[in-house]
């Protein structure tokens, strides 16, 4: 592990450097195993932000108050450990940049995650394809890569809209709640544009969200890849 | 036990035995038919193993059990995966 940086109250990123990492396309996920001193192991799933060639790889991991892996690589991992690793993984809940459809992303708090990696792919690749993305967070200070996010969403080929669910910001004409038909079809494509869409957060959220798009009928079922990260 | 995840989950236990990524590949269901991505069935990570439910019918599809030896795929509710090289 090289470097963390605080994203949130309960997150971190973890630039790691990987020996040997092939490169990974964007919205691809890692293994993450620990071995306790008795032998126990414990492995887990977290999706790459980073994107492109290179041996160093960005994470950003939401401690989990009953986790077992997570509290430690939030709290606990110094520059210097050494993880045990796996992928990279996936080759479903991808996007490349020379695919054309607009894409509808939808990310639940640390779902942001590898929709962020398919961001800065479509940023460094210089793709034109329409990006919406719906970012459904708590309060402003549980969004990840708020920096960034907010530099990157000069492009004219991408939309950030946030959807609060505990706490907005002061001026936020919307009451908090949690993400509704309303938000979806005002922030979706049109029919006609055939958008693909990725959707990532925990389970409920998910499905939620995909249920709510396939009764939009906006998107073909098949085009909505969605990725759960289970919990609430 | 966890929460319900997805067969994005198993892309690494998997990757260990499986040239191909496997969570693109296409199962059909035994039960229903439904053919869909393996990334899109339902995965009930259990400590014996991962449960995939068919994310239309929810008939079990296959037990995914990560043993000291090596990998045990029951593939009890599939009729065939298809892969795409």
């Amino acid at each position: 592990m090289v470097e963390t940086r605080i994203q949130t109250p309960s997150a971190r990123s973890i630039q790691l450097d990987v020996p040997g990492w092939p490169g990974n396309i964007a919205g691809q996920h890692l293994d993450v195993r620990l071995t306790a001193e008795d032998g126990y192991t414990a492995v887990r799933s977290y999706s790459i932000a980073s994107v492109g060639d290179g041996e160093r790889i960005e994470l950003a991991v939401d401690r989990l108050p009953t986790g077992e892996v997570s509290p430690y690589l939030v709290e606990e991992l110094r520059a210097g450990d050494q993880l045990e690793v796996r992928g990279p993984l996936g080759t479903y809940f991808v996007w490349h940049p020379t695919d054309t459809a607009p894409v509808q992303l939808i990310a639940g708090g640390s779902g942001i995650v590898p929709l962020m990696a398919m961001i800065r792919s479509h940023e460094t690749s210089g793709s034109t394809v329409p990006f919406h993305l719906l970012y459904s967070v708590r309060s402003p200070r549980d969004v990840f890569f708020a920096d960034e996010l907010r530099a990157l969403a000069e492009s004219p080929h991408l939309r950030v809209t946030y959807v609060y669910t505990r706490q907005a910001p002061p001026d936020w004409p919307i009451a908090p709640a949690r993400i509704t038909t309303a938000a979806i079809a005002a922030d979706a494509f049109s029919r006609e544009e055939n958008p693909v869409a990725f959707v990532c957060g925990p389970t409920g959220f998910v499905e939620t969200v995909a249920d709510i798009m396939v009764g939009l009928r906006i998107f073909a079922p098949l085009t909505i890849k969605t990725e759960r990260f289970g919990g609430k | 036990m966890s929460a319900r995840v997805d067969g994005n989950a198993l892309a690494g236990i998997l990757s260990e035995y499986f040239r191909l990524d496997t969570t693109s590949a296409i199962v059909q269901c035994s039960g229903c038919g439904t053919r869909a991505a393996l990334a899109r069935e339902l995965v009930y990570p259990d400590p014996m193993g991962f449960v995939v439910r068919c994310e239309r019918c929810e008939d079990v599809l296959m037990i995914v059990v990560d043993a000291p030896g090596g990998a045990w795929l029951d593939l009890r509710g599939v009729d065939g995966v298809q892969f795409r090289g």
